[in-house]
């Protein structure tokens, strides 16, 4: 069992055989937290503290919940009301919360690269949960997680991820985790909505939804978010259910046994229709937010041994 | 500080002049007498000549005109912790800098002649090298109403600009273009499409999108570039473009250029250095305005510049304190420091054979003096003894904390460089010695 990185910061840096590391152990957790004690002890002892910039009520809770469970203390700090407004900056919050010896800092950021920089700046493993439109990648691995145990595997499949690529962090998250598990993506949105330079991400590009999805094994739905409906990127919200919502027509070009997934939270009706996202023989929605708490255990878990095993090896007086 | 003459003639001797006017790359002498260059002198000494003079040994290193930087920013009024007009000398002394020209965006704008003679009272007063000020083109660089052009430049602004603060409002710059035009006055461009590029921190593409950076298209850079020029056709006005970054916008300028209008460009040295990929790891100290292209562009700007078609390369030296860099990469401020790593780095394109040295001082000293109407930024006789002495091989690793800025916000850090000032003449004084 591998998994070398002291902080998870994004998708980008892990190999193939360490996101292998990650499901696995997930799984077990999974399992676990079907049980009715759903008590661990890999984080006994240890500080967790959620530090959220920006708003999150599934990321955040899914957090809580999974520190809870394996014994951790955990503390959630809204950022949108604390000392950020009365002018103190990203890293002398980060130092002021280092001098209380947390042992796991989970950060969401609006600002890309935010996080990483945190991480500089403190001695705890630092979890990224979103940071701008650059990673977030807690998500890619519980939707891998829930692919593979909907699928029976996490590679050689035809994977469409649609809607709002050019903001989404999900997305870029999700397209390196499923390229170097070797799996083809396509992403399909308006043109407006897809990043500058996509051409040169590997990735099958379309603009209509039943040449993108025709033949996909899963069709990974993405938040449209609220401002970008009116004019600025689309023309309205019904023009864009009616091309690029998905309905049951459009998911008839995907093979029969394509899978739905969708982060959350959902705009029904106007990326996808409310039948299909509740159409328990097609949608992994729901399978998707229990994941998310096994796999934010699962790599809090593998990060905690990291740090122990660090500190071991080089032990610091105070 | 820059009005003492010398004692007595010095002959610099020995050295290898790099004469930007002559294309002269080789063995010669130079004498100052008075603050002014007496003779320049290519080739062997004459035997027993000059014995009156004090003699200078230059032992092979170069000797050049000074550099004349085109858009140097200093914290006064109003910035001061980040760089006074000391320590802004002082780095210019140190970076062969012999007249910084100065921008506008200052704390408030230089957009009053009361502000402009401020800054040359401040700078005559401690700075160890000349100063040559710009001032705004439009009142707080607001672009709503120009400011007094005739009073500032009877001040002594060299040219008018506003900076990176794009005028929008194109009658107000057509306007304030064809005022200009009416006094002589040069009025120089930040070529950027103002709404394409605004929130832009980086130049569009894989790789900014990979990082979730907000970016803008190179074409906003043409679209900008366009629409001044199409301004200038109809005013008629001396038009300078601050920094010409991208492929796309080169063919509009040498189409202005065929047209026999008055038009030059500049390009700052991190855009002919440093390419879009530096900025990899969010690292805020290589974001600059307008942000570091594709390495396809930087190319074919050390292209354009080998060509001629750009004419003037600048630092774009724009200090910032750590606060403002230490942030997010879209949140931190823009710019990098850049008198002192000016010639180092553009000794790079030297070295890597783009450029001879008589061209490169073309566009480091001659070019951007005439653009200016100043005298400097020659080697022959009368011209001020504005000199650089430097050894072009002389490696080293650039440390930030050497650095005679106030702020330390330089891309280099830590690189290595080759080619070090040994010394600086203003006026005929030694004003810097290594």
């Amino acid at each position: 069992m591998t998994f070398r990185h002291k902080h998870l910061l994004g998708i980008e840096p892990l190999h193939p055989e360490e996101i292998g590391t990650v499901l696995d152990l997930a799984d077990r957790y999974a399992e676990m937290n079907r049980r009715e004690n759903k008590h661990g002890d890999a984080l006994a002892g240890m500080t967790q503290v959620n530090m959220f910039f920006e708003n999150s009520t599934r990321t955040q809770s899914s957090f809580e919940l999974a520190g809870k469970r394996l014994g951790a203390d955990v503390m959630s700090m809204s950022m949108q009301t604390s000392s950020v407004k009365k002018g103190e900056t990203l890293i002398d919050t980060a130092v002021t919360l280092n001098a209380m010896h947390p042992d796991l800092l989970v950060v969401r950021h609006p600002h890309s690269g935010a996080v990483d920089l945190l991480s500089e700046k403190v001695n705890c493993a630092v979890l990224n949960a979103g940071d701008g439109r650059h990673e977030h990648p807690t998500q890619a691995l519980l939707d891998a997680l829930t692919i593979r145990r909907a699928k029976g595997r996490l590679h050689r499949l035809n994977i469409a991820i649609c809607g709002d690529i050019a903001h989404s962090r999900v997305a870029r998250s999700n397209i390196l985790l499923l390229h170097k598990m070797e799996n083809r993506v396509r992403l399909v949105g308006p043109p407006t909505l897809m990043p500058a330079g996509v051409a040169d991400w590997g990735v099958e590009i379309y603009h209509d939804m039943r040449e993108g999805l025709a033949d996909c094994d899963v069709v990974m739905m993405l938040r449209l978010q609220r401002e970008r409906m009116d004019g600025g990127f689309i023309p309205s919200e019904r023009e864009y259910f009616h091309r690029f919502g998905l309905d049951a027509e459009k998911l008839g070009y995907a093979r029969p046994d394509a899978i739905v997934m969708h982060p959350g939270p959902m705009n029904r009706g106007v990326e996808i229709d409310g039948l299909i996202a509740d159409d328990l023989t097609r949608s992994v929605i729901r399978e998707q937010v229990e994941m998310g708490v096994a796999v934010r255990m699962a790599a809090m878990d593998l990060l905690a041994r990291n740090l122990r095993a660090g500190r071991a090896a080089a032990p610091v007086l105070a | 500080m820059t009005q003492t003459a010398p004692p007595r003639p010095t002959l610099l001797h020995n050295a290898r002049l790099i004469d930007p006017e002559t294309g002269h790359d080789g063995p010669g002498a130079v004498l100052i007498e008075g603050g002014t260059i007496a003779a320049c002198l290519p080739g062997p000494l004459p035997e027993g000549e000059f014995g009156g003079a004090e003699r200078v040994d230059c032992r092979g290193a170069c000797l050049a005109p000074g550099i004349v930087d085109i858009g140097v920013k200093v914290g006064e009024p109003g910035e001061r912790h980040k760089e006074s007009f000391r320590s802004a000398g002082l780095a210019a002394a140190a970076g062969g800098v012999t007249t910084m020209v100065t921008r506008a965006d200052t704390r408030p704008a230089i957009d009053t002649p009361e502000v402009l003679s401020f800054a040359l009272r401040r700078a005559a007063e401690v700075s160890p090298v000349r100063i040559a000020p710009m001032a705004a083109l439009t009142k707080g660089r607001e672009g709503r109403e120009m400011t007094e052009i005739g009073f500032l430049r009877d001040a002594g602004a060299v040219a008018f600009s506003d900076g990176d603060q794009v005028v929008a409002d194109t009658k107000v710059l057509s306007r304030a273009l064809s005022y200009a035009r009416s006094l002589g006055a040069l009025v120089m461009g930040h070529v950027q499409e103002p709404v394409l590029s605004r929130g832009a921190a980086a130049t569009s593409g894989k790789f900014s999108s990979l990082y979730g950076i907000p970016a803008v298209s190179p074409m906003a850079e043409r679209m900008g570039l366009e629409r001044d020029l199409a301004l200038v056709e109809m005013t008629r006005a001396a038009y300078h473009v601050d920094q010409i970054t991208t492929r796309a916008a080169l063919p509009a300028l040498l189409r202005a250029r065929e047209a026999g209008l008055d038009v030059t460009a500049g390009i700052s040295i991190h855009h002919l250095t440093l390419n879009e990929f530096d900025i990899a790891g969010y690292r805020t100290f290589f974001k600059v305005k307008p942000p570091l292209r594709a390495e396809e562009d930087r190319a074919a700007m050390v292209e354009a510049l080998a060509a001629g078609h750009i004419d003037v390369i600048g630092s774009m030296h724009t200090p910032q304190d750590e606060e403002s860099k230490r942030l997010p990469f879209e949140a931190a401020a823009s710019g990098a420091v850049g008198l002192e790593t000016l010639l180092p780095a553009s000794l790079r394109l030297y070295h890597a054979g783009h450029i001879g040295l008589p061209r490169l001082f073309a566009a480091l000293s001659l070019n951007p003096a005439r653009r200016l109407g100043l005298e400097g930024g020659r080697l022959s006789q009368g011209a001020p003894a504005d000199l650089v002495l430097f050894d072009p091989d002389a490696p080293y690793v650039l440390d930030r904390e050497t650095l005679q800025s106030k702020s330390k916000n330089t891309p280099f850090d830590g690189q290595r460089m080759q080619g070090r000032v040994l010394g600086t003449f203003v006026n005929g004084i030694r004003v810097f010695s290594r």
